[in-house]
Parts: C-alpha cells; sequence; structure tokens
C-alpha cells in the first residue's frame, strides 16, 4: 500500500497546489498542467501542447521553450511516464473504474495493442500540422480534466464521467492505453535511469499478482520469466507506478538504477 | 439432489450477475451518449455568441497555433474580465476569451495579462495598450440607440477610454422634432481597441453598440482605390489636368422619334 497512497498523495498535492490560488488566495503556482509558473519565477509547459505549437507553426517562446525543458529534463531523470501514475489526475479515474469492473465483473469489449498510443501521437502531431492549430487541445481529456478541475469548469465533470464509463465499459484503462500525452512520456521513458527492477525474480512463484495489478502488464513479462534477459523494466511503458512493489507476497521488485545488474 | 440444487442455484446467480453486467453496460452506453447529444445541443445554442480574445492575440487562426491554454493571463487578470472557454463553448475550449456586456476589457497600461502568456500567443511586442486591437465597437442597432431616438444619452462616448478619439457624437438636424439636433455616436476604427466599456455601459436591456471581432465587423476598400479628395489634399492640386470645359452641345434636330415639344 506505501507507494500507492504516496502516489495518491502526489496526485492530490499537485492539484492542491494549483487549487491553492482560486480557493485560498495562495499563488505559489499559477496557471495549469498545460502550463504555469511556479512561485513567479520556474515556468513549466506540457511538451504535447508545446510540441503542437511548433507543429501548427508557432515559434517557440522562451517561457514556454524553458518551462517545457524543464519538464523534459524531470521526466527523463525520474521516469517518463511517472507523469502518468505520480501527476495526471486522470489517473485516478482509470484507477476507479479499473476497480469497478473487475468488482463487478465486466470484459474489455476493445483491446488496444500497445503501438496504438504512438500511433494516435503521430496523429496528434500530424493533425496540428495539418490545421496549423493545437486541434488535439481540443478534445484532449487530461488536459482538459486537469484544467476543468483548476478553474472549476463544468468540462471536468463532463470529461472526468465520459473517461469513467469509457474505462468502465469499453476497455480496461481503456484511455491510458491510448492516451497520447502517455505515449510522449513512454518515448522519454525508454531513456530514464530510475526503473522498476525485478531484482528477486528467483523468488518469484508464478502467483501473478503483479500482472493482475499492473496498468501495463506486457512490460513486466521479459525481466521476470527470462532468465538471460536484464531483470530491470527498461520499457518506457512502464509507470514506475510500484504496484507491483506494494503487492508481490514475494518482495521481488524494487526501485532502483537502470544501470544495476 | 443437493447438487442439482446447487447447480440451479449458480445459473441463478450468474444470470443475476450477467443481469447486473448487461444492465451497467447499457447504462454506460447511454451515459456516453447522453454526453455526446448533450454536446452537440449546446453547441448548437452558443453559436450567436461573440468571443473577443486578449490584447495582443491576433487573428483567431494564429491564437489558435500558438495559445497554450494555460490560464495564466486570466490568473493574471485584475478585474476578473478573462475567462477560460469551457468544454461546451463555441470557441475552442481552454482559450481565454471576454465578454464585454459581463466585463469589459480595463485596458491595464502594465498589459498584466501579456506578461503572463509564457508561449508569445499574446504579443509581447505589444506595450501600448491603446494599440490594442481587441475587436471594433458598431453600432448596431441605430432604432434602440436612445441617441439615434434623438435623446441626450451619449452613455457609451463617456464611457470610451478613448474618448472623442475612438468614439465621437456627430450631429445631424433631427427631422422629427423639426428642431433639435442628433447626437450620433460614430466609432473610429483607427483608435478603437474593442475594450467593450461602450457595450458594458450602453443603458438598453441589450446593448446597441456591441463589439465584434474586427474580422467581422470591418470593412475594406478595394486595394486599388483611391479617394480623389485625399489624394487632391496630398498633392496639394489635382492629379489630372484641369478637366476641359468643352461646350454643351444641344441636338440639332429633334429624333422623329420623339414627341415634338410644343412650345
Amino acid at each position: 500500500m506505501k507507494w500507492l497512497i504516496l502516489r495518491r498523495t502526489s496526485q492530490l498535492m499537485v492539484l492542491g497546489f494549483f487549487l491553492l490560488g482560486p480557493l485560498g488566495d495562495i499563488w505559489w503556482i499559477s496557471g495549469s498542467l498545460s502550463g504555469s509558473l511556479i512561485l513567479k519565477v520556474l515556468p513549466l509547459t506540457d511538451p504535447l501542447v508545446f510540441l503542437q505549437t511548433i507543429f501548427a507553426g508557432h515559434p517557440p517562446a522562451d517561457m514556454a521553450l524553458a518551462g517545457a525543458l524543464i519538464v523534459i529534463s524531470f521526466y527523463l531523470l525520474v521516469g517518463g511516464r511517472v507523469f502518468c501514475s505520480w501527476v495526471c489526475p486522470v489517473n485516478i479515474i482509470a484507477d476507479c473504474a479499473a476497480w469497478l469492473r473487475d468488482k463487478i465483473g465486466i470484459r474489455g469489449v476493445l483491446f488496444f495493442s500497445n503501438s496504438s498510443r504512438y500511433w494516435l501521437l503521430a496523429m496528434v502531431c500530424g493533425l496540428a500540422l495539418a490545421f496549423q492549430a493545437a486541434v488535439w487541445e481540443m478534445i484532449n481529456p487530461v488536459t482538459i480534466f486537469s484544467r476543468g478541475i483548476i478553474f472549476g469548469l463544468t468540462g471536468a465533470v463532463v470529461v472526468g464521467a465520459t473517461l469513467f464509463f469509457f474505462d468502465l465499459l469499453l476497455g480496461k484503462r481503456g484511455w491510458c492505453q491510448i492516451c497520447p500525452t502517455g505515449a510522449f512520456y513512454s518515448l522519454l521513458g525508454h531513456l530514464s535511469p530510475l526503473k522498476v527492477i525485478a531484482s528477486g525474480r528467483e523468488q518469484c512463484d508464478q502467483c501473478l499478482a503483479c500482472y493482475k495489478v499492473c496498468p501495463e502488464p506486457q512490460v513486466l513479462h521479459e525481466p521476470l520469466q527470462e532468465k538471460e534477459a536484464s531483470p530491470v523494466i527498461l520499457s518506457g511503458q512502464c509507470t514506475n507506478c510500484g504496484r507491483c512493489i506494494d503487492v508481490c507476497p514475494q518482495s521481488v521488485f524494487t526501485f532502483g538504477s537502470r544501470f544495476s545488474k | 439432489m443437493s447438487g442439482v440444487g446447487d447447480k440451479v442455484k449458480g445459473i441463478k446467480e450468474t444470470s443475476r450477475r450477467q443481469f447486473l453486467a448487461d444492465g451497467a453496460k447499457a447504462a454506460c452506453g447511454a451515459a456516453l451518449l447522453g454526453i455526446g447529444a448533450g454536446f452537440g445541443a449546446s453547441q448548437a445554442g452558443a453559436s450567436s455568441q461573440v468571443f473577443l480574445r486578449p490584447p495582443g492575440a491576433g487573428l483567431d487562426s494564429d491564437f489558435l497555433a500558438s495559445c497554450l491554454r494555460c490560464g495564466q493571463c486570466v490568473r493574471a487578470c485584475p478585474y476578473d474580465t478573462l475567462n477560460l472557454a469551457g468544454l461546451f463553448s463555441s470557441t475552442a475550449t481552454g482559450t481565454p476569451y471576454y465578454q464585454p456586456r459581463k466585463v469589459a476589457c480595463e485596458m491595464c497600461e502594465d498589459l498584466p495579462c501579456i506578461k503572463a502568456c509564457p508561449s508569445g500567443a499574446l504579443d509581447p511586442g505589444l506595450t501600448d495598450v491603446t494599440k490594442a486591437r481587441m475587436g471594433l465597437a458598431v453600432l448596431i442597432d441605430q432604432e434602440t440607440c436612445l441617441n439615434y431616438l434623438g435623446l441626450r444619452c451619449g452613455v457609451c462616448y463617456r464611457a470610451c477610454p478613448q474618448i472623442d478619439k475612438a468614439l465621437t457624437l456627430d450631429t445631424q438636424h433631427n427631422k422629427r422634432s423639426g428642431k433639435h439636433t442628433l447626437f450620433l455616436p460614430k466609432i473610429h476604427s483607427e483608435h478603437c481597441t474593442g475594450c467593450g466599456k461602450c457595450e458594458q455601459s450602453c443603458v438598453l436591456e441589450t446593448s446597441a453598440i456591441k463589439v465584434l471581432p474586427r474580422a467581422l465587423a470591418k470593412g475594406e476598400l478595394g486595394h486599388h482605390y483611391r479617394l480623389g479628395w485625399e489624394e487632391k489634399a496630398k498633392k496639394g492640386e489635382s492629379l489630372i489636368p484641369e478637366v476641359l470645359d468643352l461646350p454643351d452641345r444641344m441636338p440639332e434636330f429633334t429624333p422623329p422619334f420623339l414627341p415634338e415639344v410644343k412650345p
């Protein structure tokens, strides 16, 4: 439970800091997850939104560029999809829907291949190029949901409910399987030094608890089962959420460096 | 016997669970459809709204390419003029806009919205707020404008931060009364920023003067058009040689198809 509690705390704290301004008039951070300014000094920019403005033909401004580079460097360091499991508010919805569909026994209708998120990412860039506008931002549920919460827009409820029903009805963690924001961070994750490692895989008794809990179970197979392969979960699609560490009764998994043997 | 009973009970439980699951699926499907329909309906209803962009936003086609939809300009606006477009808005969701009838732009001299913009979507080169062009005021309904009816309202004129430049009162004879003067508000596009103080201050139930996006409001002369009197003033004399004064030639005979004019 340790990592789960830490993750929820992190997710809620991110929203909490953004809400301190409008609710408590404490402006430590202004803006939204698409772009913000911390303590009136440190800019942060959603790199995928920034990328869309570049594809749309807008020359990069210093602040936005600096913000995107800071965010990219951070996630390069701690693991690309750390955004997905530690920051993104949609993760809370996805987790709730996944829990409920298991509880009432709804089986999946849609199954997405692991590459579909990258196709969607390519589509997002293609749309921006073709229409010379950040087209994806008109429907991007990740930014609409977080912005909606922070600015008190009704769209947050609508998008949140849509995502919940989509995940509940159509596919387990359906949105997260295809989300282009996650795809972008997956690309960063391929290079990140911080990884989950199946360091105690000799103790594994094949109970499959980790497979059941993992949002991207395809990343587990090689490091866990193939004794010749590295025990490090190298796939960029791993979100470094630590669920496997939490549930494994044999304590097979730990956080560590990708260079560890 | 008990084995058969268990089996029957098992089937019953399965079917109950199946029923619940199917019900849940149908409900979810209906909810998704409902959201879609609601989206469409609200889009249709919102089409008559006009959205003005913050100072320095430029054309909407450029703005939609550059705006990050982060909302920092909205937070920076000290008068809560700016809002973020919601999901069901007819303008792009997450982009900033204002509606002057609710809160007009106060034209802050230090332009906090532009300073807050990280992406350059609000042009940082705009430093003089009187050069901002958020829209253009149009006296869109002369039938209800009190000044056009011959009264001395003029509230829009007095509310204009660019009074006597962007908004003037032109005088005209009141033909209805035969002895009074009409003071007609006239907007001058070379000075109007589109702040919307006129629209906000209009005393009517629905404002007779409205700020529209410039692309909607402004006409454009043919590029080859030259106004003769301006060209003449520029040069100091007529551009063409004096017109030859040809003698007026009257018809020497009455064409047979015309009736004869009797003296």
